[in-house]
This record gives C-alpha cells, structure tokens and sequence, in this order.
C-alpha cells in the first residue's frame, strides 16, 4: 500500500478538489492520499468530497495555514 | 435521481464559461457525471482557439476590463479555461455541441475542438441528459 502527495499549496477552486479527485482515480485500493494545500475552502471541502466518494479521511492537519488531509483508498 | 449535472453553456461569456466550468470540475471530483451542451454564443467559445476569446459580461470596457480581471485572476493563481477544459475531459466531463447553432452559425465540425466534443444532438439530447440529472443549470 502506497502513499501518494499531491500539493496542491497555493492553487485555489477548484484546482485543490480536482487534484485529490486525479489522485484517488489513480490509487489503488488501501493506497492512502495525503493532500497539501492552504486554501481555506479546500480544507472544509475536501472531507466533503471524500465523503461523497464514501472514501474514509484518516486524518487533517493544519499548522499556519497550511493543511494535510489524508484519505484511504 | 442519478447524480449528474448537466449544464446548458449559452453563453459565451468568460466569466460565465468560468462559473459552468468550476461547477463541472467541482461535480466530478466529487463523483458526479457531467454532461455541457454548448449553445448559441456557448458554442462559439468551441470553435478552435476559441476558449479563451468571450468577453466578461459586464465591465468589459472593450477588452481593458477583460485584461484587468485576468490580472486579478492570475494574481490569485485561478486556473485558465484552458486548464479547466483540460481537467473536465481528464475526469471524463462530456461535451454536446448543439447542431442547430452549428447550422445558424455557419460551423463545420472542422470549425470546432472536434477532440473535445463527445456528442451533436439537439433539444432531445438535452432532455435525455438532463431528465436524469440532479442538478440542471443554465448559465
């Protein structure tokens, strides 16, 4: 099982859903996805986006603005 | 209801080819399918090289107002149409390209960006992709 960054710091909407919804299309199952951005919106919206997939988020991060948000495959 | 979006592009303005774009893109990264129709002025930002071209809908001051707001966009690294475009197909958005538009217009498929349309069809199309769709908007 794989992990997989994706920066997407310093990209704003809907770049940072777009790049997490590339990445879990290429992961295999059980990869985890493991997103970095700083886009206020995107650290809300992304946990929404996963649960529309019915993907788990493992964990959210944030230290200055900047987040990691991790989601299993 | 299926989850899907389907969006008539009527319009072809920048800004509002932005706002159908960023709908689309955000309804397929979170799962959706996503069907465009591009009409009348919409289907001229299908012509080849025409994507970029629309005009803003309001504040377009002959072209400065448009070259201002791409200044702002930039400064905020927002996304091209482009870019946009790209990642649409990438994550298997749909394109319909309306043929009575085509024949008003004077179009050839030779016109257009063949290699992003999926489909011409008219209005039956449309309520065939629509009548399925959760979310339907105009823009």
């Amino acid at each position: 099982m794989a992990e997989i960054y994706v920066d997407v710091r310093g990209e704003t909407c809907p770049v940072p859903l777009v790049e997490m919804r590339k990445a879990v299309r290429r992961a295999q199952p059980g990869d985890v996805i493991a997103i970095t951005g700083n886009n206020a919106a995107s650290k809300k919206e992304i946990p929404m986006a996963a649960d529309a997939l019915s993907l788990a988020v493992t964990s959210i991060e944030e230290q200055d603005g900047t987040w990691t948000i991790k989601i299993q495959k | 209801m299926a989850d899907k979006t389907t969006i008539i592009v009527q319009s072809g303005d920048m800004d509002k080819l932005y706002s159908a774009l960023i709908v689309s893109n955000g309804s397929l990264a979170m799962g959706m399918e996503v069907s465009l129709y591009f009409t009348f002025w919409g289907l001229l930002r299908l012509k080849k090289g025409g994507l970029e071209k629309g005009p803003l809908s309001k504040m377009h001051f002959l072209g400065l107002g448009k070259k201002m707001m791409l200044g702002r966009m930039k400064k905020n690294n927002v996304a091209s149409l482009e870019r946009l475009m790209a990642d649409f197909k990438e994550l298997g958005g749909k394109i319909i390209a309306c043929e009575m538009t085509m024949d008003i217009m004077g179009l050839k498929r030779s016109d257009l960006i063949e290699d992003i349309i999926d489909d011409y069809g008219a209005v039956g199309t449309y309520i065939q992709e629509a009548r399925q769709s959760a979310i339907t908007l105009f823009i």
